[in-house]
C-alpha cells in the first residue's frame, strides 16, 4: 500500500529518516483532498442532472441553511485542516532541530554550482556530496551571490541558501545510492542546471573512502576553486593557522582564561547575554558575524575593541575559523549552563557583533 | 472591438435590440477615449484585458512548447527565463487583477447599485489610462531589456541581473495605482450610491465581492508599489537594501512582496467567488443557500488573508515559530473558502438548472477550487511544504486557483452577461463544447504538474531530467486543449458580436438587479429610478405560495 501510493504519486524513493513521516502525512492529505473535490464536482454534476429547468419561469423553494448545518460546514473542514497543521508542524519541528552529534559540511552555493567542505577535514568538493548512511549530516549552507536552495528530493528536504548568513538542513540517510541535488530557487540562466548529487555510502565504505581522500590531499594541492585553493587538510588545523597569523589569539583564550575577549573553550553553542539585554546562542552565524562586525552584538562585560575582519578573510578562512572555535571543547562538553560569568576578563573586552 | 450594432434590423418577435443604448449614443474615438460613461470604459477594460490574455497565453504556450523535451527544444535558456517572466508578469498584474473588477465590477457593479455611475467616472478613466501606461512600460521593458527575474522579482538577483529592471518595475508600480484607484472608488459607490431600499444585506453577492477585492486593493496594493521601487531604486543608486554585503537583507524584500502577493491572491479570486454567487442563483433559479455566510465570508478572506503571507516563506530561513503562526492562519483561510463552497453546492439543491455553458464552468468551477484550495493547504502544512516548495506542485496549486478559479470565473461572467453587455446571445452548443475543451484540457495541463512536483521537477526550470518527460508532454498536451477551447470561444463571440440572435432585456430570466434595464443598457443605465423591495437572489414568484425547506 505505501510503496503502491509512492508511485500513484510519482513520488521518489524514501531515502531519508525524514521521508516517511512527511509521505505518510502527504497521503492522508491527499486522499482527502481528492475525495473532497470529486465529490462535490460530481455532486454539482448530479444537480445538474436531477434539477434540471422543466419551465423558463419555473419556481423554486426557499431553501435555507439551519444552524446545525452552519456549525459542521466550519467544523468538519477546520477539524481536518487543524489536525493537518499539528501533525505537520511536529514533524517540522523535528526536522529543523538537528539532533547533536551531527557530521557538519559546510556548503557554498554560487551561480551555478555547489561546493562541500568537510568541517572533519576531507576532500573540498564541487557538485558531489559524500555522506555516510545512518549518520545524521547537517548542511551549513551561505551563498555568494544570489539566493539558492539546495534541495533533494529523496530526502525531502529543502532549505534556501542566503548571502549574507547561514542557513542549515540536516538529514539521515537511509540507504546507500546516490541522490540528485537541485537548485529550487531561481538564480538565472543556468537555475535549471544547477545540480549536484549525495553520494551515501555505508558507514564503513564512508570511513574508508575519507582515509583515502585526506591521503591523496596530503600529497596534491587541492583545485577546489577560487578561493579555496591553499585549503588542505584539516579544516580545523587550517583554522588554528589563520587565528595564530591574523592575531585572535592576542585577545582569546583557548583554555577557559579570561583575557580582553571571551575564551574559545567551549564557545560554540554556548548562550550569551549582550550588552543590551538580548540572549543569543554563539552559533555559526554568531560566530562569522562577530569576525565581520565586532562591535554589532558585544556580549555583556565586554567592551568593543576587536577590530574588524571585513575584507581581511575570505569565507572559507572564516569557516575555518569557525571550525576551529568549534573544535574546543572542554570534556564536560556542552550541557554546563553557560560560562560567561566566569570571564570577569581582566581588562574589559569584547565579543561581539550583530545581528 | 467593435462597438456598434445596427439598430434593430432583427426586429420580429419578441427579443428587441434598443435602438439607442450606451454604445452607439456617442460616436467617434474621442467619445470613447474620453468617456465617463462606466460601462464604456469596462469595454475598453474588456479589449484590453483580452489582448493581454492573448499575449500572457502565448508566452504560455512557448514555455509549455520548450518543456516538450529535457534539453533545448525552441528557445534558449535566457530566452525562456524572459517567457516565463512575461507570461507571469503580464497574466498577473496585466490581466488577472484587473480582469473581473475592471471589466464586470465596471460594467456591473454601478447596476446591481442602481446607479447612474460609479462615484468618480474621471478616476474611474485615469485607472484605465494608468493601467495602458503601465502594461505598456512593463512589457516593453521586458521585451527590449530582456527582464529574467521572475514575476517575484527577488533580490539579489534581481538587483544583480545584469538586465534592465527598473522600467519594468515603474510599469508595475503604475499598474498598482491603477488597482488602487479602482478600488477606492468601488468602495465610495458602494457605500454611497446604492439605490433606495437597497441594504447592505440586500446587494448582490458579486458586489459584496467586489466590495472585499476593494479593501484588499487599496490596503495592500501601496506596499508592492514601495517594494518594487525599492528594488529599482537598489538598481539604479545601489542602496543596499537588500543587499548582504551591504548589510541588507534579501528576505526583507519577500516579506515585503508577500505582504501585498498573498492578499493579491484574493484580489484575483473573490470577484471570481462574486460571479459564481450570483451565476450559480442565476443558472438554479434560486435564492442563495446561506447568503450571509457567503457575505461575510468573502470579508473574512479579506482580513485573514492579510495575516498569511509568510506561507510563501517556510524554507526561506523565517524562525520555525513564524512558519507554524502562518500555517494555522493559512488554514483559515481555508476554512472560509470552504463555507462558499457548501453554499454554492447548496444552492444547486432543488433548484431548477438551466443547462448551458455557464453552468459547465460552475460544475468545473467547484471542482478546481476544491482541488485546488485543498492543495493550498496542504502547501500551507509545513512539513509537506519543504518537499514542495518551489516545485511544480506549487506551480500547478496556484494554477489551479488561478486558472481553474479565476479563469473560470472570468468565463461564467462572460456568457453569463454577454448579452448584457451586447445585447446578443452566443451559440450555446458552441459555448458547451468550448467549455468541455477547457474544463477538460485544463485538468489535462495540470494534474501531471502536480506530479511533477511530487517527483522534484524544480519550477523555473529549462533543462530537466529525462524521468519527468512524460508529465511535461502530457501537460503540454492539455494546454494545446486549452488553447483550442480558447480559440473557439473567440469565435463565436466575435461572431455573436456582429450576427449574433437579439438577446432582449433579459434573456436568462435573472433577478439580478442590473438585468432591470435594456440589454445593452441606457447611456444612464435606468429609465427610471429604481426602488429595491426584495431581498438579493429571490426567484420566488411574487404572491406565490414558497415551500420553506431548512437543512
Amino acid at each position: 500500500m505505501r510503496e503502491l501510493m509512492r508511485q500513484l504519486l510519482w513520488l521518489p524513493p524514501q531515502a531519508s529518516t525524514f521521508a516517511w513521516p512527511v509521505d505518510r502525512l502527504h497521503y492522508f492529505v491527499i486522499t482527502v483532498t481528492m475525495v473532497a473535490s470529486i465529490l462535490t464536482g460530481l455532486l454539482a454534476f448530479y444537480f445538474f442532472f436531477k434539477y434540471r429547468a422543466r419551465r423558463a419561469d419555473q419556481s423554486t423553494p426557499l431553501v435555507l441553511p439551519s444552524v446545525k448545518f452552519e456549525i459542521a460546514v466550519i467544523g468538519v473542514p477546520l477539524f481536518f485542516f487543524l489536525l493537518w497543521f499539528v501533525q505537520g508542524f511536529q514533524d517540522y519541528i523535528w526536522y529543523t532541530t538537528p539532533p547533536k552529534n551531527t557530521m557538519d559540511v559546510y556548503v557554498m552555493a554560487k551561480k551555478w554550482m555547489w561546493k562541500f567542505a568537510y568541517a572533519e577535514g576531507g576532500p573540498n568538493a564541487i557538485g558531489t556530496l559524500h555522506v555516510p548512511a545512518n549518520r545524521p549530516v547537517r548542511l551549513l549552507m551561505t551563498s555568494r551571490d544570489v539566493l539558492h536552495s539546495f534541495y533533494v528530493p529523496d530526502f525531502r528536504i529543502k532549505q534556501d541558501v542566503l548571502p549574507g548568513r547561514y542557513t542549515e538542513t540536516w538529514f539521515e540517510a537511509t540507504k546507500p545510492g546516490r541522490y540528485q541535488i537541485f537548485c529550487a530557487e531561481y538564480c538565472g540562466t543556468w537555475h535549471s542546471q544547477m545540480w549536484g548529487e549525495v553520494v551515501v555510502m555505508s558507514g564503513q565504505d564512508f570511513d574508508t573512502w575519507m582515509v583515502e581522500q585526506k591521503a591523496g590531499l596530503a600529497e596534491r594541492v587541492d583545485t577546489g576553486g577560487d578561493d579555496g585553493g591553499n585549503m588542505r587538510g584539516s579544516i580545523v588545523e587550517y583554522g588554528k593557522k589563520i587565528a595564530m597569523s591574523e592575531g585572535c589569539l592576542r585577545c582569546h583564550s583557548l583554555d577557559g582564561q579570561p583575557h580582553i575577549g571571551p575564551t574559545w573553550l567551549d564557545l560554540y553553542q554556548r548562550r550569551e547575554t549582550l550588552e543590551n539585554g538580548e540572549s543569543i546562542i554563539a552559533d555559526e552565524a554568531y560566530l562569522t558575524d562577530s569576525m565581520i562586525d565586532p562591535r554589532g552584538k558585544v556580549v555583556k562585560g565586554f567592551k568593543p575593541v576587536m577590530p574588524t575582519y571585513k575584507g581581511r578573510l575570505a569565507a572559507p578562512e572564516a569557516a575555518a575559523l569557525v571550525e576551529f572555535i568549534k573544535s574546543l571543547r572542554s570534556t564536560s562538553l556542552e550541557n554546563l549552563p553557560s560560562k560567561e560569568a566566569t570571564y570577569e576578563p581582566a581588562k574589559p573586552s569584547q565579543p561581539t557583533q550583530r545581528r | 472591438m467593435s462597438q456598434q450594432s445596427p439598430a434593430s434590423q432583427h426586429n420580429g418577435d419578441n427579443p428587441v435590440y434598443p435602438t439607442v443604448n450606451y454604445l452607439n449614443a456617442d460616436r467617434g474615438v474621442k467619445s470613447w477615449l474620453l468617456t465617463l460613461d462606466h460601462k464604456r470604459i469596462a469595454v475598453m477594460y474588456f479589449v484590453s484585458v483580452l489582448v493581454m490574455f492573448l499575449v500572457g497565453g502565448i508566452f504560455a504556450m512557448a514555455v509549455r512548447l520548450e518543456l516538450l523535451t529535457p534539453g533545448p527544444t525552441i528557445m534558449g535558456a535566457n530566452t525562456y527565463n524572459r517567457m516565463f517572466t512575461l507570461h507571469g508578469v503580464v497574466m498577473i498584474f496585466m490581466f488577472m487583477i484587473p480582469a473581473i473588477p475592471g471589466v464586470f465590477g465596471n460594467f456591473c457593479m454601478p447596476l446591481m447599485l442602481g446607479a447612474k455611475d460609479v462615484a468618480f467616472p474621471k478616476l474611474n478613466l485615469l485607472s484605465l489610462y494608468l493601467y495602458w501606461t503601465g502594461s505598456i512600460l512593463a512589457i516593453s521593458a521586458i521585451v527590449g531589456g530582456g527582464l529574467d527575474t521572475g514575476w517575484t522579482f527577488y533580490p539579489p538577483y534581481s538587483t544583480s541581473t545584469p538586465m534592465t529592471a527598473f522600467p519594468a518595475l515603474l510599469g508595475v508600480f503604475i499598474l498598482g495605482f491603477s488597482s488602487i484607484l479602482t478600488g477606492l472608488n468601488f468602495i465610495v459607490t458602494i457605500h454611497t450610491l446604492r439605490a433606495p431600499g437597497l441594504t447592505w444585506m440586500r446587494m448582490q453577492l458579486f458586489v459584496w465581492a467586489i466590495y472585499a477585492t476593494s479593501i484588499i486593493q487599496v490596503l495592500a496594493t501601496p506596499v508592492i508599489g514601495l517594494t518594487v521601487m525599492l528594488v529599482g531604486i537598489e538598481k539604479v543608486a545601489g542602496f543596499g537594501l537588500f543587499d548582504a554585503t551591504k548589510g541588507g537583507d534579501p528576505v526583507l524584500f519577500q516579506h515585503f512582496f508577500w505582504f501585498y502577493s498573498h492578499p493579491a491572491v484574493y484580489i484575483m479570486v473573490l470577484p471570481s467567488m462574486g460571479v459564481v454567487s450570483d451565476a450559480v442563483a442565476a443558472f438554479a433559479r434560486k435564492n442563495v443557500f446561506g447568503y450571509k455566510m457567503i457575505a461575510y465570508s468573502s470579508l473574512g478572506i479579506a482580513f485573514v488573508g492579510f495575516f498569511a503571507w509568510g506561507h510563501h516563506m517556510f524554507v526561506s530561513g523565517q524562525s520555525p515559530f513564524d512558519n507554524g503562526a502562518f500555517a494555522v492562519i493559512s488554514m483559515f483561510v481555508g476554512v472560509f473558502t470552504a463555507i462558499k463552497v457548501f453554499n454554492w453546492v447548496g444552492t444547486l439543491y432543488r433548484g431548477a438548472i438551466l443547462v448551458s455553458a455557464p453552468f459547465l464552468y460552475i460544475c468545473g468551477f467547484l471542482f478546481f477550487v476544491v482541488f485546488g484550495g485543498m492543495t493550498g493547504i496542504a502547501v500551507a502544512t509545513v512539513s509537506l511544504d519543504v518537499h514542495w516548495h518551489d516545485t511544480y506542485f506549487v506551480v500547478a496549486h496556484f494554477h489551479f486557483i488561478m486558472v481553474g478559479a479565476v479563469i473560470m470565473g472570468f468565463l461564467i461572467a462572460i456568457h453569463y452577461w454577454f448579452p448584457k453587455m451586447f445585447g446578443r446571445k452566443y451559440h450555446e452548443g458552441w459555448g458547451m463544447v468550448a467549455a468541455s475543451f477547457i474544463i477538460l484540457g485544463f485538468i489535462a495541463t495540470f494534474i501531471p504538474q502536480f506530479l511533477a512536483g511530487n517527483a522534484g521537477m524544480p519550477r523555473r526550470y529549462y533543462m530537466y531530467p529525462e524521468r519527468f518527460q512524460a508529465l511535461n508532454v502530457a501537460s503540454t498536451a492539455g494546454a494545446s486543449l486549452l488553447a483550442i477551447g480558447f480559440v473557439i470561444i473567440a469565435i463565436y463571440l466575435i461572431y455573436a458580436l456582429l450576427r449574433g440572435e437579439i438577446a432582449g432585456d433579459n434573456p436568462w430570466n435573472s433577478k439580478g438587479i442590473e438585468w432591470l434595464t435594456t440589454s445593452p443598457p441606457d447611456k444612464h443605465n435606468f429609465p427610471k429610478p429604481i426602488v429595491v423591495t426584495q431581498d438579493p437572489h429571490s426567484y420566488q414568484q411574487p404572491g406565490e405560495e414558497v415551500e420553506h425547506v431548512v437543512i
